[in-house]
C-alpha cells in the first residue's frame, strides 16, 4: 500500500540511473561501525585464503606492482546516498585470483580493525571487483578506507570493505559483520536489498 | 504523526502512532519514506529518540537546510499526517541493558538522539549503570533535549553530563567555547582500565575525532561503537 505524503512534493531527481530509494549526493558520507584503524603501511599485506590449505600474500609493494586498472563507477550506499561516475585506481581481482583455484563459491572479506563483509566468489570475478588504493586521483584517505579497500559497486557499498586485508574463500557462506545484525546477506541496489527479508 | 514538539529551532521530535511497532533497542533507526502524488518516493534513516516498549515513536530530526526530507518532517508535516516508517534498524549501535560496564555516550549536535534514546531506557528501566555523556553542541539555544537533560542530571542517578560548547557558553560558564578535546574527554569520560561501552555519534569529522581521542586515551576499538552522518571533513577522497 503506498502512502502518499501530504503536502510533500520532493525535489530529487527523478533520475533512473539510481536504484530504487537512492538518492544523489555530491558529497562523500562516511560509514564505518568503529574509529578508523591505523594501519602501518610497511607491515600491510594482502591475502587470498583458499579454503584447502593454500594462502598467497602480497605486500604492499607486490601489489602496486600488478596491473592497476581505472575504473569509473556508480555506488550505492545502503543509507541511500548514491554517487555517480566515481573514479578508482586498483588491482582487479581477476588479477588476484587468477592463479587460484577456490575451494568453494563464496568469499567472506576481512578487513583490518576486524571487520568482514561476504559475498559470493562470483561477484569478485568478471571485472566487477577490484582492491582500490587511489580515489579521483588521489591516494585514498584513511576515513575512506586507505591504504586499499575492497570497491564492488553493484552491490551495496557495505560489501566494498575499507581496509581490506583478505579474502577467504569458503564451502559454506558465512554471514559477515553487518549480515548478521539484519542487513541484506547479497546486497543488490537494484532489487533494493537492504535488510534480512528484501 | 500524532504530535510534535519543537526541540529547537532547526530541530523538531515527531510523535507517531505506528501500528504494531515491534519494540527497539535503544541506538537503532528507522527509515522513513516519503511519497509524492506523482509516485516520487525519498527515503532518509532517522534515529529512535524513545525509550522503547513505551508509548509512541519519537524521532527528533533535524532540519538540514538544502535537505529534501528532514526540511518537510521539520517544518511541514502536522499531526494527522501519514508516512511510512520501516524498522528497527541497525542491531550493532545498540545498548544492551544486560550488560553491566560503565557507558560513555558522546554526542555532536544532533548525534545525541540516539544516545538519548539509551539515557531513557536506562531511566525507564531502574537502572542504576553508570552512564557518563559528554555532549558538543554549538551553544545552549540550540542543544536539543537541554531541558530534560538537567531534569535528568539532578534525578537520574548515576547519569553524569558534561558539555562542550563550540561556539557559545552559558553565562558564567569556566570553560571557554572550544572543541571537544583529550582533557576534557579525561576528566569527563572513563578510563580505560573500567571497560567502559563507548558509543559515538555525530557528524563524521566529530566522530572522527572523538574516537581518535579515545583511541589514544586506550580504549580498545571494539568497544567503541560509532555512528556517522554527513559528508567527510576533508574533501571528497
Amino acid at each position: 500500500m503506498t502512502v502518499v505524503t501530504r503536502g510533500f512534493k520532493g525535489r530529487g531527481t527523478r533520475d533512473a540511473q539510481l536504484p530504487p530509494g537512492q538518492y544523489l549526493t555530491p558529497d562523500f558520507p562516511v560509514l564505518s561501525a568503529g574509529p578508523t584503524p591505523r594501519i602501518d603501511p610497511t607491515g600491510w599485506e594482502f591475502f587470498i585464503a583458499t579454503g584447502s590449505g593454500e594462502r598467497r600474500t602480497w605486500s604492499w609493494s607486490q601489489l602496486r606492482a600488478l596491473p592497476t586498472e581505472t575504473v569509473m563507477v556508480d555506488i550505492h550506499c545502503v543509507t541511500k546516498w548514491s554517487k555517480l561516475g566515481t573514479t578508482w585506481d586498483g588491482v582487479s581481482l581477476d588479477t588476484l585470483l587468477a592463479d587460484v583455484e577456490p575451494a568453494g563459491d563464496f568469499a567472506l572479506v576481512h578487513s583490518y580493525g576486524g571487520y568482514t563483509t561476504n559475498l559470493p566468489v562470483a561477484d569478485l570475478t568478471g571485472g566487477r571487483a577490484w582492491v582500490a588504493f587511489r580515489y579521483a586521483g588521489a591516494e585514498l584517505d584513511p576515513e575512506h578506507g586507505g591504504p586499499a579497500r575492497l570497491l564492488v559497486p553493484h552491490l551495496y557499498f557495505w560489501k566494498s570493505a575499507k581496509w581490506v586485508r583478505g579474502v577467504e574463500l569458503l564451502r559454506q557462506d558465512q554471514p559477515g559483520f553487518w549480515e548478521s545484525v539484519g542487513y541484506h546477506n547479497y546486497g543488490d541496489p537494484w532489487r533494493e536489498q537492504r535488510y534480512w527479508g528484501d | 504523526m500524532a504530535a510534535a514538539r519543537t526541540e529547537t529551532p532547526a530541530a523538531r521530535t515527531l510523535e507517531l502512532d505506528v501500528p504494531d511497532w515491534p519494540a527497539h533497542r535503544p541506538g537503532q533507526h528507522v527509515d522513513v519514506r516519503l511519497t509524492a502524488e506523482d509516485g516520487y518516493t525519498a527515503q532518509r534513516s532517522y534515529s529512535v529518540a524513545s525509550t522503547p516498549g513505551t508509548g509512541r515513536l519519537e524521532l527528533t530530526v533535524q532540519r538540514i537546510d538544502d535537505g529534501e526530507v528532514s526540511p518537510y518532517l521539520v517544518d511541514v508535516a502536522q499531526p494527522g499526517d501519514a508516512f511510512e516508517v520501516r524498522g528497527p534498524v541497525g542491531g550493532y549501535f545498540v545498548w544492551d541493558d544486560a550488560d553491566p560496564a560503565p557507558v560513555l555516550l558522546v554526542a555532536g549536535g544532533s548525534g545525541i538522539v540516539p544516545l538519548m534514546s539509551m539515557i531513557r531506557a536506562r531511566s525507564a528501566a531502574g537502572l542504576r549503570v553508570p552512564f557518563r555523556l559528554v555532549y558538543s553542541t554549538r551553544s545552549p539555544d540550540i542543544t536539543i533535549y537541554a531541558d530534560e537533560l538537567r531534569r535528568r542530571q539532578r534525578d537520574d542517578r548515576g547519569l553524569d553530563l558534561a558539555y562542550a560548547y563550540t561556539r557559545g557558553v552559558p553565562p558564567g560558564w569556566r570553560r571557554p567555547p572550544g572543541r571537544l578535546d583529550g582533557a576534557l574527554l579525561r576528566e569527563a569520560g572513563w578510563p580505560a582500565d573500567l571497560g567502559p561501552a563507548c558509543f559515538v555519534c555525530g557528524p563524521t569529522g566529530f566522530v572522527e575525532a572523538a574516537a581518535n581521542l579515545l583511541v589514544d586515551q586506550d580504549h580498545p576499538a571494539d568497544r567503541i561503537k560509532t555512528e556517522r552522518f554527513g559528508p567527510s571533513g576533508g574533501g571528497a577522497a
